[in-house]
C-alpha cells in the first residue's frame, strides 16, 4: 500500500498522530535529495505601511510538497503570494526582503511579473474557472503564451495530468461551470499545468470542497510530486500531517500599543519532525489543538 | 379567561386603532396616486402618438409611408414616404456609434482595469460632465466651430451635414456607453481575473480576453441604449444636420432626422388637423416605437448580467 | 521541467509593444471627451464673452443685435425653475417613498410600475413634447402657456426625481425603522419623523440636478411655447421662451452677431448649470450622513 494510501485509512486525528506513517515519511524526506528551487531571505510584507509578515527565511524544495500552517491571519497566504508577485496587484502592498528562483531575485526592479508568472502556477481557494468551455479554460494560458506545438495535445495532456481527463473527454466544449467543485478544481489545476509551471502554489486548494473531492486532489498533490514542486496553504493541520514533506509553522505577533497584528515564521522542518518532536513550544501548542 | 379579558380590554382601544388606519390608508393613497402620475404619463404618450397616427393612416397608406422615398408633406404635390427621415436618423446615428462605441469602452477599460483607485474617483464623475452640457450646446458647437472645423481639414462638408452633427454626438454619449459598461466590469468577480494573471497574462490580455467577454452583456446594454439616445436626440441635429429630407448615405450632406423634422414643423403654423399636422405624430409614433425596443432590449441585458453577479 | 527559459527580465517585445499601444489607445478614450469639452468651452467663451454685460440680462430680444438682450428667457427659465420644484419634486419624491414604503415587491402592478418608470427615463425628450402638444396645448386648450411648459418638463423629469429619490431612502438603514415601529409609531409616523429627514440630503441632491437637467431642456418647450418672437416679460399663464430656446432661435438667424450673442446666452446658462451641480455637491457632502 502507499503512503498515501495509508494516510487516508487511517486519517490522523487531533492531538494524536499515526505514528507508522510519519516514521515512514520521516525516512524518505530525511534522504532525499534537496534541490533548492526558491530561497527566501528576510521577507517583511506591509499593507499601507502595517506589516502583515515579517523576517520570513527559508529555503522550498524541488520535487516536495512543502506546506504552510498556522492561524488565520498569519500571513500564510499573502506569503505565498509572493512567490508569484500576485501582491503586486494590490496596490497598498509593499515587498521587503529577498525572493531567489533558481538564484535569480524575483524582485529585482527590471523583474517583469508577468513573466514570473508564466513559470509559476497558482491554484486559489475557490475554484475560478473561466466561464468559457472546458477546453478554452485549458487552452487560454498556451494562447495567450503562443506555446508552440499541437493545443489539442497539451489540453489533453494537462486534463490527463489533473485527472479529469476521463471524466471530460467526452464534452470538452461543454461549460467549465457545468462542472461539480472538485472537477472545477481539478480544471484549475489542468489549466494550471498546461502552462508548463515547475512549481505549483496552492492556496488552501480544498477548503471549499467535499471530503471526497479534498481526497481527490490531495491523491494528485502526491502525483504532481513527481515533477513539480508544491507548496500548499492549509488551515486543515491533517492535511498538512497528510501529503506535505515539509511543513512551516507560522504564527501572529500582536503589537499591543499599535493594534498590529504580524505574521512570523516560528519553525520550519520536516512534517514528522513538526508533528512529533516540534523544536518551539507554539508549534506544539498549534499541532496538539491547544490553540488555534 | 384570558382571551376574553384581552377583548374586553381592546374594545376602548377599537375606536382609536380604526381612526389611525384611516389616516393611515389616506395617507398610503395620496402617494399611490403620485405613483398614477408616471402610468398616466405613458398612457398619454401613447393614445397622443396613437390617435392621431390612426387618422393619419386613414389618409395615407402604411405601404406609402414605408415605401414611398420622397418626404415633402407641405407641399402641394405631397409625398408621405418615411424612408428619407429614417435614413437621415441611420446616417447621423451610424458616426455617433463610431465614436461611442470603441471610446466608450476604451474609457470603460481604462477606468475598471488600468486606473489607481484615485484618479478613478476624479475621473468617472468628471465624464458625467459631459453628459450634462444641454444638447443645444452641442448643436451650437458643431454648427459653428465643429464644421468649419473639418472644412478646413479639406472634408468639404456642407454647411448642415450628418458627420458633425454625428461625431459631436458620439463624444456627447461616451459617457452613457462608459459608465454602464464600466458597472458591468466592476461586477465580474476579482478572482477570475486572478486566475489569469496567475497563469502569466498580461494586464492587455486580462481586460480583453477575460473582463470584456465576462461583461458582455452590460457592454451591449450601453450600445443598445447610446443607439437609442442618439436616435431620440433633437438639438444637435436640428441645428447642424440640416432640414433636407432626402435619401443620401454621404455624411457631408444635409439630411433631416426624424426628430428634426417633428421639431421644426412644430415650430411652424401648420394648421392643426391637417394630415401635414398630423404627420408630427406618425413620425412620433415610428420614433417611439423604435426606442421602444431598444430600451426593452437594453433593460433585459443589463437584468441578465446582474444576475450573473449578484 | 519548466519549458521557459530564466530570463525573467524582457517580455517578447512583441507583447510589450502591443501592450502600451493598448493603453495608449485607452488613454485617448478616456480623453477624447475632455479635449472636445475643452475646445467647446473655450469657443463658446472667446465668442461669447464680449457680449455677456447688462444689455444681455435685462433687455428683451430684438432685430439689432447690439440692444438685444435674453430678459424674457432668463425669467422663463427661472418661472420654470419654481414650477418644476412645485410639481416635480412633491409628486416625485411621493412616487418614491410609495415604491419604497408601500408597496408589495411581489404585485405585478408595482412590478410593472417600476418598470414603467425605467422606460419613462429612456422616451425621447421630444415625444414628451408631442404629448405637450397633443394634451396641453390642443386637448386642454391651455394653450402655449409657461404652465404647460413647466408641466411637460415635471413628466420628463419625474424618472429622475424618483430614482434618485428612491436610492436616498433606500440608503436609510431598515434598523431605523424597526426601532421606530417597536416603539409604536405607525408606518406614516416613521416614514415622516424618521426616514425622510434622513433621506433630505439624497433627495435635495437628486431634486437639484433634475432641475440643472430639466432647464437644459429645448426640444419638447419648443413644441410647447414656440412662439418665434417672446419680447415681453412672460408669465405663468402667457406665452413663454426660456434660454435654451432663446439661444436656438438666434442661432437659427443669419446674421453673425446673433451666433455670437447666442454664444453670450450659452455662457449665462453654462454657469446657472454650474452653480446648481456645485450647490447640488456641496448639499451631498455637507448633509451625507454615513452609517
Amino acid at each position: 500500500m502507499s503512503e498515501m494510501e495509508r494516510a487516508h485509512i487511517a486519517p490522523v486525528r487531533i492531538g494524536s498522530v499515526d505514528e507508522r506513517i510519519l516514521t515512514e515519511r520521516q525516512e524518505r524526506v530525511v534522504n532525499q535529495r534537496r534541490d533548492v528551487l526558491f530561497t527566501v531571505e528576510d521577507l517583511t510584507v506591509s499593507y499601507a505601511g502595517v506589516p502583515a509578515l515579517k523576517n520570513v527565511s527559508l529555503d522550498i524544495y524541488k520535487n516536495f510538497i512543502t506546506a504552510f500552517i498556522g492561524p488565520s491571519g498569519c500571513g500564510k497566504s499573502t506569503f505565498i503570494r509572493c512567490f508569484n508577485r500576485m501582491n503586486d496587484l494590490i496596490p497598498t502592498a509593499a515587498v521587503q526582503g529577498t525572493v531567489r528562483y533558481h538564484g535569480a531575485d524575483l524582485y529585482a526592479k527590471d523583474v517583469d511579473p508577468v513573466e514570473v508568472r508564466k513559470r509559476i502556477g497558482m491554484v486559489f481557494q475557490k475554484p475560478n474557472p473561466f466561464p468559457k468551455s472546458i477546453y478554452d479554460n485549458v487552452a487560454f494560458g498556451p494562447r495567450i503564451l503562443h506555446m508552440r506545438g499541437s493545443l489539442d495535445e497539451r489540453v489533453e495532456r494537462a486534463l490527463r495530468h489533473a485527472a479529469l481527463w476521463d471524466e471530460v473527454k467526452n464534452r470538452l466544449k461543454a461549460s467549465a461551470l457545468s462542472l461539480s467543485g472538485g472537477q472545477q478544481q481539478r480544471l484549475c489545476i489542468a489549466r494550471c499545468l498546461a502552462v508548463e509551471p515547475d512549481v505549483i502554489l496552492m492556496d488552501e486548494p480544498a477548503s471549499a470542497l467535499d471530503p471526497i473531492s479534498t481526497t481527490a486532489i490531495e491523491d494528485l498533490m502526491h502525483d504532481l510530486k513527481q515533477e513539480y514542486a508544491i507548496v500548499i496553504v492549509t488551515h486543515n493541520m491533517q492535511q498538512a500531517a497528510r501529503v506535505a514533506d515539509m511543513t512551516a509553522f507560522f504564527s501572529v505577533e500582536v503589537d499591543q500599543e499599535r493594534d498590529h497584528r504580524t505574521g512570523i515564521l516560528v519553525e520550519y522542518d520536516t512534517t514528522p519532525t513538526i508533528f512529533t518532536q516540534p523544536a518551539d513550544k507554539r508549534t506544539e501548542g498549534y499541532v496538539t489543538g491547544r490553540f488555534g | 379567561m384570558a382571551t376574553s379579558d384581552l377583548t374586553a380590554g381592546a374594545q376602548p382601544l377599537g375606536l382609536r386603532a380604526e381612526r389611525r388606519r384611516f389616516g393611515e390608508d389616506a395617507i398610503k393613497g395620496i402617494f399611490a396616486l403620485c405613483a398614477l402620475v408616471s402610468v398616466l404619463t405613458t398612457v398619454g404618450i401613447v393614445a397622443a402618438l396613437l390617435l392621431p397616427s390612426i387618422e393619419f393612416f386613414q389618409e395615407v397608406s402604411l405601404v406609402e409611408f414605408f415605401t414611398e422615398t420622397r418626404w415633402a408633406p407641405l407641399f402641394s404635390n405631397a409625398s408621405f414616404g418615411v424612408l428619407p427621415l429614417l435614413v437621415g436618423t441611420f446616417s447621423v446615428t451610424i458616426w455617433a456609434c463610431l465614436v461611442c462605441m470603441p471610446f466608450g469602452l476604451g474609457a470603460a477599460i481604462y477606468l475598471s482595469e488600468y486606473a489607481r483607485p484615485r484618479a478613478r474617483r476624479i475621473l468617472k464623475p468628471a465624464l458625467e460632465v459631459l453628459a450634462g452640457i444641454p444638447t443645444v450646446v452641442y448643436g451650437f458647437f458643431a454648427l459653428t466651430f465643429f464644421t468649419p472645423f473639418l472644412q478646413d481639414l479639406g472634408l468639404d462638408v456642407g454647411v448642415f451635414n450628418a458627420l458633425s452633427a454625428g461625431i459631436v454626438m458620439g463624444v456627447m454619449l461616451v459617457p452613457t456607453v462608459a459608465s454602464i459598461s464600466e458597472d458591468a466590469m466592476s461586477a465580474v468577480p476579482q478572482d477570475l481575473r486572478d486566475g489569469a494573471y496567475g497563469l502569466g497574462a498580461s494586464r492587455l490580455q486580462v481586460s480583453t480576453r477575460i473582463v470584456v467577454p465576462a461583461a458582455i452583456s452590460g457592454i451591449v446594454a450601453s450600445y443598445v441604449l447610446a443607439i437609442s439616445r442618439a436616435v431620440g436626440e433633437t438639438m444637435i441635429v436640428l441645428i447642424a444636420a440640416g432640414q433636407l429630407a432626402r435619401i443620401t448615405f454621404d455624411p457631408r450632406e444635409a439630411i433631416e432626422t426624424m426628430t428634426a423634422f417633428i421639431a421644426a414643423t412644430g415650430i411652424g403654423d401648420v394648421p392643426t388637423g391637417s394630415t401635414a399636422y398630423k404627420t408630427i405624430f406618425a413620425v412620433g409614433l415610428t420614433l417611439f416605437c423604435i426606442t421602444l425596443v431598444m430600451n426593452v432590449i437594453s433593460i433585459r441585458l443589463v437584468r441578465k448580467y446582474r444576475e450573473i453577479y449578484e | 521541467m519548466s519549458a521557459h527559459t530564466l530570463d525573467l527580465k524582457n517580455r517578447a517585445t512583441g507583447d510589450k509593444i502591443r501592450g502600451r499601444l493598448f493603453y495608449a489607445l485607452l488613454l485617448v478614450s478616456v480623453t477624447v471627451g475632455f479635449v472636445l469639452l475643452g475646445t467647446l468651452l473655450v469657443d463658446v467663451f472667446r465668442k461669447g464673452l464680449p457680449f455677456v454685460d447688462g444689455i444681455l440680462l435685462t433687455e428683451p430680444p430684438s432685430a439689432v443685435p447690439e440692444r438685444a438682450g435674453a430678459r424674457p428667457a432668463i425669467l422663463g427659465t427661472i418661472y420654470i425653475m419654481g414650477l418644476l420644484l412645485v410639481m416635480a419634486v412633491p409628486i416625485g419624491v411621493g412616487t418614491a417613498i410609495y415604491l419604497e414604503e408601500y408597496a408589495n415587491r411581489e404585485k405585478w402592478y408595482n412590478r410593472l410600475l417600476e418598470l414603467n418608470i425605467q422606460n419613462l427615463a429612456a422616451v425621447p425628450s421630444i415625444v414628451y413634447g408631442i404629448l405637450g402638444l397633443a394634451f396641453l396645448v390642443r386637448g386642454l386648450g391651455l394653450g402655449r402657456v409657461t404652465l404647460a411648459g413647466a408641466m411637460i418638463l415635471t413628466l420628463l423629469v419625474l424618472p429622475i426625481v424618483i430614482v434618485a429619490s428612491r436610492e436616498a431612502i433606500r440608503a436609510v438603514p431598515d434598523s431605523i425603522r424597526q426601532g421606530a415601529y417597536a416603539l409604536g409609531a405607525t408606518q406614516w409616523q416613521t416614514i415622516s419623523r424618521q426616514v425622510l429627514p434622513a433621506a433630505i440630503p439624497g433627495i435635495a441632491t437628486g431634486s437639484i440636478l433634475a432641475l440643472a437637467r430639466a432647464i437644459g431642456e429645448t426640444a419638447p418647450l419648443i413644441l410647447v411655447g414656440a412662439l418665434t418672437y417672446v419680447a415681453f416679460d412672460p408669465t405663468i399663464l402667457g406665452p413663454f421662451t426660456a434660454l435654451p430656446i432663446q439661444i436656438y432661435q438666434w442661432i437659427a438667424r443669419p446674421q453673425e452677431d446673433f451666433r455670437l450673442l447666442a454664444a453670450a446666452a450659452i455662457i449665462v446658462l453654462l454657469v446657472i448649470l454650474l452653480t446648481m451641480n456645485a450647490f447640488a455637491i456641496w448639499l451631498r457632502n455637507r448633509y451625507q450622513r454615513r452609517w
